[in-house]
């Protein structure tokens, strides 16, 4: 059977992902599943901890091979790609970590600039200057000396988004960017990502649980359950729509069809 | 009890093939430039330096204990005059390379598995994947390189601490001649022992880089799993460098 072009699936999709599959051992995370996500949008995948968001995430950056599938980023599948053509492609992908996976070993501007020193021919100064610039975009000053331990948890992720546009990427990962952060942090991260996609015109792919945030930052949701994506919409087309999973899920009832027999 | 066996042998000749080809993986980086200079001099000072004082303790000790030891037995017969003999030749050839192996393995090995296992269940090592550069050529190859060169350096500087343990017993408290004593570690000694001792340091160095950082990019869980990991390097590269250390005497000498 001829593969479709990825471009005829969809004209403008930054990424598409069509049938991928994951299974460790025995427990099967993804199942077939398909997105698309268009050039510029926030993308926001929603779903139970547990349902196979990091997989996704980790698939799509090529930390995890999928067992099965297809990944296009600007029309071109990464998923045979090797260690050589992976970096070359994770180059243009900033990742926000969890917990913001800061090198704890370098201070706050090593950590910034490290894509710049390993994969240009900056000088240090250079690279300060640069650092300086995205730190202030993520709201902060004064940090560059500081080690990774003496900061809080927010400061932390913030960090982290600096050391993620250091290199004008052009998708954006963002692992559960406001778990674990009070409400008053969790809303200056979102305003962070807004304006970041405003600014920097990047394509991101947000995966979380946290339906405050979904809301606020996403121009589409998808849903992600039993290893596929049930539904994709806009906000307001999720929050009204027919689906009873998606319904339980974003109303966080404890009854209903996922919690179901179990 | 013998489906138990055969997963538990399944799983040691699959963690042994990791081993083998973290090995290749970070022999193949260590040849693809750039090298990264500034990680590979910190290594050293870490492995290198740090240890010279520990090595310094424990190398002195065994060279006076020995030449206590064989001064007894040898006095039986007579051949106290062969102290010195036994103590270099042992030393040189045995003591110095297992022991400061073994002591390394512990001080430093179990530091690097501690440190790459806290950076995989952080997921720094993610991050280092995300930013476009291969964890081992960032973090194995300058801790590999480092063991390779600083192992034979440490070794010597313990052969030669417990030659004058053995020296300083012998001399000032078991009273012999000190020009003997001195005739007698020379009169025996080969270049060849000493060079075996040195193949056998940059063994157990390249042992002790790889077990611990293969244990380390392996560890799975929290604060728990790193503690796993860290004994596991330990006890792997100790257990590694004993009978290695066999086969390359059996073979060398």
């Amino acid at each position: 059977m001829p593969r479709d072009d990825p471009k005829d699936l969809h004209p403008d999709g930054m990424i598409v992902i069509r049938d991928l599959f994951k299974s460790f051992g025995e427990n099967r995370v993804l199942q077939g599943l398909n997105l698309d996500v268009k050039r510029g949008e926030d993308m926001v995948v929603i779903g139970r901890s547990g349902s196979g968001k990091s997989v996704l995430i980790k698939c799509i950056i090529g930390l995890i091979k999928p067992d099965r599938g297809s990944i296009y980023i600007n029309g071109e599948d990464i998923v045979p790609f090797k260690e050589k053509n992976l970096n070359e492609m994770r180059k243009k992908f900033g990742m926000l970590f969890q917990f913001g996976a800061l090198f704890d070993s370098m201070p706050v501007w090593e950590n910034v600039g490290f894509g710049l020193k390993q994969h240009t021919e900056l000088k240090n100064d250079e690279i300060r200057d640069i650092v300086k610039e995205k730190l202030k975009m993520v709201g902060l000053d004064g940090v560059d000396d500081l080690m990774p331990s003496e900061l809080s948890g927010g400061m932390k992720k913030r960090v982290s988004l600096a050391r993620a546009i250091a290199m004008e990427p052009e998708i954006l990962l963002y692992d559960e960017p406001t778990t674990g952060l009070d409400p008053i942090m969790a809303d200056v991260i979102n305003e962070l990502i807004i304006r970041l996609r405003e600014k920097l015109k990047v394509t991101s792919i947000a995966i979380t649980h946290d339906m405050v945030s979904a809301y606020k930052i996403a121009n589409r949701i998808a849903m992600l359950y039993q290893g596929k994506i049930i539904e994709v919409g806009t906000p307001d087309e999720i929050r009204n729509s027919n689906n009873d999973v998606v319904q339980q899920f974003i109303q966080g009832r404890s009854e209903g069809p996922i919690t179901r027999g179990k | 009890m013998r489906k138990l066996f055969v997963l538990k042998t399944i799983g040691f000749f699959e963690e042994a093939g990791r081993i083998v080809i973290l090995f290749v993986n970070t022999l193949i980086w260590t040849f693809r430039p750039p090298l990264n200079l500034k990680n590979i001099v910190l290594q050293m000072e870490y492995v290198g330096i740090n240890s010279f004082f520990v090595v310094f303790i424990m190398s002195i000790f065994i060279g006076m204990v020995f030449a206590l030891q064989s001064f007894s037995g040898f006095q039986k017969f007579h051949a106290e005059a062969f102290v010195g003999t036994i103590v270099a030749l042992a030393m040189v050839r045995e003591l110095g390379p297992v022991f400061s192996g073994l002591m390394v393995s512990g001080r430093v090995g179990a530091a690097m598995a501690a440190e790459l296992g806290t950076m995989k269940v952080t997921e720094q090592i993610d991050a280092l994947n995300t930013l476009a550069t291969n964890p081992i050529k960032y973090l194995v190859v300058p801790r590999f390189l480092a063991s390779l060169f600083v192992m034979p350096i440490l070794i010597i500087f313990s052969d030669i601490v417990g030659i004058i343990g053995g020296y300083l017993v012998s001399v000032y408290i078991l009273d012999q001649n000190s020009e003997v004593y001195k005739k007698r570690t020379w009169d025996y000694m080969e270049l060849e022992d000493i060079y075996i001792g040195l193949i056998k340091a940059c063994v157990f160095g390249v042992i002790i880089a790889i077990v611990s950082c293969h244990q380390g990019f392996h560890t799975m869980g929290g604060a728990e799993g790193v503690g796993k990991a860290t004994t596991r390097a330990v006890v792997q590269s100790s257990l590694l460098i004993l009978i290695s250390n066999y086969f390359i005497t059996a073979l060398l000498f």
